[in-house]
């Protein structure tokens, strides 16, 4: 067993500030000054649970950063858990400080890695359960074999004050293969996340995702995927829902290499009390890779005065006969469309809240696992203090 | 007198400017008055100063419903004491269903009421029959409210709506405004259905037409904020014939 890892002093030298651009509204440097103690590891597996736990499925859970529990020998058919002691650099840590970070002090073991073989096991829950006021870093690999198509329902758990939680997740979709994966993030107000997706497709493979969160004091949901066109498609979709002092961003960057790709991105958001919401979304499209088809939406509700969103949409084209469409806004609730409701007799927090989760149902529609759109769906409900599910 | 709805002497102003100008109308229960005038007159404000829309700024007099200050009351509240508004451009609410939405605020208003929830099979019976009533495919009520509605489809939701909610007092703004000749029937046949001794209309309108469908008891002109005259049927067809010349209309 190798010792765990906090963050050092030498860590703290690497962490982003608003000195990098793509972290200018999410400044983990300035907050974190000090080196943090490694996260303690949890006695006693993990009670069974989480947000998916009402869908029984496979369940591995990653706690403080350590592979606490996994139905090893149990695992449904075509599903794989293997534990990694020497792993690869991630490919793209070179640009993306938190993954090196992550690859670096991720122990115990430095890397798992999850792999649907096709089979009954068309869906998998992992968890990312932190508690305390450490810091730690996970680490986890995804590869669906070529043909399988699979769900990756994933939970971020917090509990405690302040902890610091890094995680690091690396998908590989063969080709002709599908993903979707759902993201609920449900971290404690006083810590600081960030958890980044690395994606590799092959051709005529689909990667799906969709983040849902409800923020912490500073949180980064970011993910990367290297698109090689070919008939590939790639949807990524966003829901965040913040009040109090939350803070989320939701970064995205999908660089197309090939031919003939497809993206989809909707993200909406909304904000209340004093809190702010960050999307970052770019599409890069490089020479050569002619006939892409792709969109980006990213629309914010903010309901307070001192709520802040701020929007970085960028496409970045350097290829012919292509089709790209982006979309921005950021409002405030429609008043007409609220004196509406209320004239029908629903009280205005009601009205309210039925309003902003039926602006957040369009991207929840778009889950196509049921049982996670199911949980997506009362999340936002729980979030949002509505009455009823839509 | 016994009105259900009493408005004396109401003023009220949009952005600091006087819309309503000393308006006094009474509306007994059972009642369906006809309020016509020309544009600009004051009946939209009218309708939204009765229902509590922000930005409808009341700057004088009083409005009683049964004797409750109306004016007192958030828009919800007044919906849950039975005032219900037939909207002119009713709104598109997209992702929420159209039978989400009036199972919701039904159950809203029951609730204000102090009564019991509507239970689903029962709910779902009585929108089944209202529905086919003013000839609304059930199917419809599936989809995101008013969303890609017609015109004519989103009238007959609001009269839908107001057969649910059932209201005491219901305000029509220009229901017939969009509608074709068919629908004009369609509506106007499921407002008439709903006549009855406790519940009293407010039926605002710029033209003649409708009143053929929704014989009114009283008719009042509204001409520059305040009720310039009153008569029986006989003054919309007056008005029809002489239009609103003589009430000021080129000073609104």
């Amino acid at each position: 067993m190798t010792a765990a890892r906090g963050l050092t002093e030498a860590d703290l030298a690497e962490l982003p500030s608003r000195r990098d651009e793509a972290w200018r509204w999410t400044d983990l440097g300035s907050l974190v000054r000090e080196a943090i103690a490694p996260s303690a590891k949890f006695e006693a597996p993990v009670q069974a649970g989480g947000p998916f736990g009402s869908l029984r499925l496979d369940e591995i859970v990653i706690a403080n950063g350590r592979l606490n529990w996994w139905p090893e020998g149990r695992l449904s058919k075509g599903l794989q858990l293997r534990e990694h002691q020497t792993p690869e650099p991630p490919v793209m840590a070179d640009d993306v400080p938190m993954a090196r970070l992550a690859a670096r002090n991720a122990v115990d073991p430095p890397v798992s890695i999850l792999k649907f073989e096709g089979g009954e096991a068309t869906a998998a829950v992992v968890r990312f359960v932190s508690r305390g006021d450490g810091a730690h870093h996970a680490r986890l690999g995804v590869v669906v074999a070529p043909g399988v198509k699979a769900a990756l329902l994933e939970s971020y758990e917090g509990a405690g004050e302040g902890y610091f939680s890094n995680a690091l997740l690396e998908i590989f979709v063969g080709e002709g293969a599908s993903l979707e994966r759902v993201v609920l993030v449900d971290d404690t107000a006083g810590s600081i996340s960030a958890s980044t997706a690395e994606v590799f497709l092959a051709s005529k493979s689909s990667y799906a995702q969709c983040i849902l969160t409800s923020g912490a004091k500073r949180q980064r949901s970011e993910c990367r995927v290297e698109h090689p066109g070919g008939h590939a498609s790639v949807r990524l979709d966003g829901v965040y829902l913040l009040g109090g002092k939350a803070h989320a961003d939701i970064t995205t960057v999908v660089t197309h290499a090939g031919v003939d790709g497809a993206t989809d991105q909707l993200t909406k958001g909304v904000v209340d009390g004093q809190a702010r919401g960050v999307f970052q979304g770019r599409i890069v499209v490089q020479p050569g890779a002619d006939r892409t088809d792709a969109k980006m939406g990213h629309h914010a509700l903010i309901l307070s005065d001192r709520g802040e969103v701020d929007a970085k949409p960028e496409l970045e084209i350097f290829a012919d006969d292509i089709s790209c469409a982006h979309g921005n806004t950021v409002g405030a609730l429609d008043e007409d469309a609220l004196f509406y409701a209320m004239q029908r007799g629903l009280p205005e927090a009601d009205a309210k809240a039925m309003l902003t989760q039926a602006f957040v149902g369009e991207v929840i529609d778009r889950i196509e696992h049921e049982g996670a759109r199911e949980v997506a769906r009362r999340w936002a409900a729980q979030q949002l203090g509505a009455a009823h599910d839509l | 007198m016994s009105s259900m709805l009493s408005i004396k002497d109401l003023h009220a102003a949009v952005d600091g400017k006087p819309i309503l100008n000393g308006l006094t109308l009474e509306l007994p229960a059972g009642e369906v008055h006809a309020i016509m005038g020309p544009n600009g007159a004051g009946k939209s404000t009218l309708s939204y100063v009765l229902t509590g829309r922000s930005g409808y700024e009341v700057t004088g007099g009083s409005v009683t419903l049964n004797g409750e200050d109306l004016l007192a009351l958030d828009p919800a509240e007044r919906a849950s004491r039975g005032v219900f508004l037939s909207f002119q451009y009713p709104l598109e609410i997209p992702g929420v269903p159209a039978l989400t939405f009036l199972r919701t605020a039904l159950n809203a208003q029951r609730k204000s009421r102090g009564e019991a929830e509507i239970a689903a099979p029962a709910f779902l019976k009585l929108v089944r029959e209202e529905a086919a009533r003013l000839k609304i495919d059930f199917e419809m009520l599936r989809r995101a409210l008013n969303v890609g509605f017609s015109g004519g489809e989103k009238k007959r939701m609001e009269i839908l709506q107001m057969a649910i909610l059932a209201p005491r007092l219901a305000i029509l703004d220009e229901t017939d405004s969009g509608l074709d000749i068919d629908a004009l029937r369609i509506v106007s046949d499921g407002v008439n259905a709903m006549r009855g001794p406790d519940r009293s209309m407010l039926v605002i309108t710029h033209y003649q037409r409708l009143l053929d469908y929704i014989r009114p008891d009283k008719v009042h002109v509204l001409a520059a904020g305040r009720i310039a005259a009153t008569g029986g049927p006989e003054l919309a067809l007056q008005l029809e014939r002489e239009g609103y010349d003589k009430y000021g209309a080129a000073a609104a």
